[in-house]
């Protein structure tokens, strides 16, 4: 049974089409990351499952109806979605922001209930934030931003949460801390995570479902990462030639990009373009090993 | 029979009190204002639980004992000199033909147009403001107010019409605007800097469009035109004040039902759509508004400048709050067009100066100095 589902999306920006016949199951429970080159649809998939954006044909369905025909505040209530950028008002105060993930439970009436009180505070308590409640958003550093945001997101209590990109713009202890944190999310059994992520080592250290997609927005593989990743799927995927090996901290699978030398030798001439994008990607993931 | 009468009572208090602090404690913790995570009070009885700002609350009050005292002052200070005890028996029902006269005819309506006036384009800034996620997101700046008054100014040069098809004249310029700028602003949606940006040229059109009318017009109708073109509550009438107040008794109450998802919209619209608001339907009704109350505003007083602008923004830093109290901001707005007014009265009654030339000084040299004093503030964190 999933709860969340895409079936034949097509979906467009104005006349630019980003994905047809796109279908996608989330199981319940999982941690479902999806991963892809840039501009394959992943985030625009991700959208599509938050209702930010209505597909041209197809459906997404959620609890088996099409979410684009239930009442926003219903949908707010079983699913949450931490967008890619979000500004906060100027000068709002921690507590406050996360407070505003209380929405769609308020009404006029009831504006501030004890049952509020206590998810938000347990909601920064789980983030570590409760200790910055009164300190003003503006003020904070980026990975003290994005767990208050991660907050807002689980104050909203949503059985379904989507990440779009959680782990960009921050340094790599902070994505590692953001990931655990998802992690723990995921461990407790109540909640199903959609996340968006760049870092493929990451994503199959902590996915238990990988939705991997190619440009186009088609679907080129899905399941369990150490199933499913292959240096063959990797290189037809992203146009990289890679090893596949052992994690050695977790023993799933971890993406070594072959040496430049080596990518030379075996793309040749004719795929000018794609090593161009893959040097890029090597280049990336050089940088982020260096901040480690 | 003596020996359980003489313990329970030293076991009753104890075992009472540990109730109590077996209930009390996680009761009454939560309640006390170091530990709860949001900021003012809440006020809860039954089912039913309201947030309180009490900064906002004082703000609001002295804003609004403020616009009181001005109101007073600009009734007996006239050129007409009424005393005090005038004044209130006149408002009273009870006053000589004079003072009636003054008061009713004379006084009351202008006062009560600059208060009236002033509360509506603050309000319609306040929301601008908010949905565009811009100060600049202004009916003034962004030529709500300058293609009413263009509106206006076809009515006036071109058709020689009466004072009501000149304020209809206002409310079709102002929404023929509006939707151009939404319109040819929208692309996968409203984005707050791409309205402002297209509401700066189509005020620039206006302007221009302005100027063209009054150049082009015969020099009565050209007089008339600039008179009115440069904001001013002089010589105001009851029907002034009856149309004026009206549109805000409708007005002010549909914006207020979605004062939530307006404070909702300051995350960004992704963020508050995936909080359960319903941005577009929202936002289409909230910018409605907005144009409304300021096109209705021009079609009582002219263009106004800087009330919008600028009342908004006082409130804001003044009750130091995350929301926009659109009440408060209200209240602002008409204490600074009052005020304005006032100080036009008194300083330069023989030159019948435009309200909006005081309000530009005042609103402008405060927030100057709120902006530097908030600017320094700031550098210390920077």
């Amino acid at each position: 049974m999933t709860r969340l589902r895409a079936e034949d999306l097509t979906l467009a920006y104005d006349q630019a089409t980003v994905a047809r016949e796109l279908s996608v199951d989330i199981p319940d429970g999982s941690f479902t990351v999806i991963i892809g080159p840039n501009a394959c649809g992943k985030s625009t998939l991700l959208k599509a499952l938050a209702r930010m954006l209505k597909p041209k044909a197809g459906a997404v369905h959620l609890d088996g109806k099409a979410i684009t025909s239930q009442r926003s505040k219903d949908v707010a209530k079983r699913l949450g979605l931490l967008p890619q950028s979000s500004t906060a008002p100027g000068g709002i105060t921690v507590g406050d922001l996360v407070a505003r993930g209380r929405y769609p439970h308020q009404s006029v009436l009831r504006q501030w209930s004890a049952e509020d009180e206590a998810v938000v505070a347990e909601s920064m308590r789980l983030t570590g934030v409760a200790g910055l409640a009164e300190r003003v958003v503006d003020e904070l550093s980026g990975g003290q931003r994005q767990r208050v945001w991660l907050a807002m997101v689980l104050a909203q209590q949503t059985p379904i949460l989507l990440l779009d990109e959680p782990t960009t713009f921050l340094d790599i202890a902070h994505q590692i801390e953001v990931l655990d944190l998802c992690a723990d999310l995921h461990d407790d059994g109540e909640h199903t995570l959609v996340a968006v992520l760049h870092d493929l080592n990451q994503a199959c250290r902590y996915a238990t479902n990988l939705v991997v997609m190619r440009p186009g927005g088609v679907v080129a593989a899905q399941g369990e990462p150490s199933e499913i990743v292959t240096a063959d799927l990797v290189e037809d995927v992203f146009g990289l030639p890679c090893r596949v090996i052992d994690d050695p901290e977790t023993g799933t699978p971890m993406i070594v990009p072959a040496a430049r030398t080596a990518r030379s030798e075996s793309t040749g001439g004719s795929a000018e373009k794609s090593a161009g994008q893959s040097q890029h990607h090597g280049a990336v993931a050089v940088h982020e090993d260096a901040a480690l | 029979m003596t020996p359980p009468p003489t313990t329970d009572p030293e076991a009753g208090p104890a075992e009472a009190d540990a109730a109590d602090r077996g209930t009390a404690a996680p009761g009454s913790g939560p309640r006390r204002a170091g530990t709860r995570s949001v900021t003012g009070r809440v006020v809860r009885a039954g089912g039913l639980s309201l947030r309180v700002a009490p900064r906002t609350l004082t703000v609001g009050t002295a804003a609004a004992v403020l616009l009181a005292a001005v109101m007073v002052v600009t009734l007996t200070a006239g050129e007409y000199s009424l005393t005090l005890g005038q004044v209130l028996a006149s408002l009273a029902g009870r006053g000589d033909e004079t003072g009636d006269f003054v008061v009713y005819t004379l006084m009351l309506p202008r006062l009560l147009v600059a208060v009236l006036v002033g509360a509506m384009l603050a309000v319609s800034g306040g929301i601008l403001q908010t949905v565009t996620r811009n100060s600049l997101g202004s009916p003034d700046v962004i030529g709500f107010t300058s293609s009413a008054a263009t509106g206006a100014l076809v009515v006036i040069t071109v058709l020689g019409g009466t004072m009501l098809q000149v304020s209809l004249g206002a409310l079709i310029g102002g929404v023929v605007a509006a939707l151009l700028i939404y319109v040819l602003a929208y692309h996968r949606g409203v984005s707050g800097l791409r309205f402002v940006l297209m509401g700066i040229g189509i005020n620039a059109l206006a302007v221009a469009a302005n100027s063209f009318l009054i150049t082009r017009a015969s020099l009565h109708d050209a007089l008339t035109a600039q008179a009115w073109l440069v904001g001013s509550v002089n010589s105001r009438g009851w029907e002034h004040v009856v149309a004026a107040a009206v549109t805000l008794a409708v007005l002010l109450p549909a914006a207020l039902s979605r004062t939530r998802s307006l404070s909702m919209m300051e995350l960004g619209d992704d963020t508050a759509s995936a909080l359960g608001v319903r941005t577009g339907r929202d936002r289409t009704l909230l910018i409605g508004v907005s144009v409304l109350l300021a096109a209705f505003a021009v079609a009582a007083a002219g263009p106004i400048t800087f009330v919008a602008l600028a009342a908004p923004q006082l409130t804001r830093r003044l009750t130091r709050s995350s929301s926009p109290g659109l009440v408060t901001t209200a209240l602002v707005g008409a204490l600074l067009l009052a005020t304005g007014d006032l100080l036009v009265q008194q300083l330069f009654p023989a030159a019948q100066l435009p309200v909006g030339t005081a309000t530009g000084c005042v609103g402008g040299l405060y927030l100057i100095w709120l902006l530097a004093s908030e600017w320094r503030g700031k550098g210390r964190y920077a």
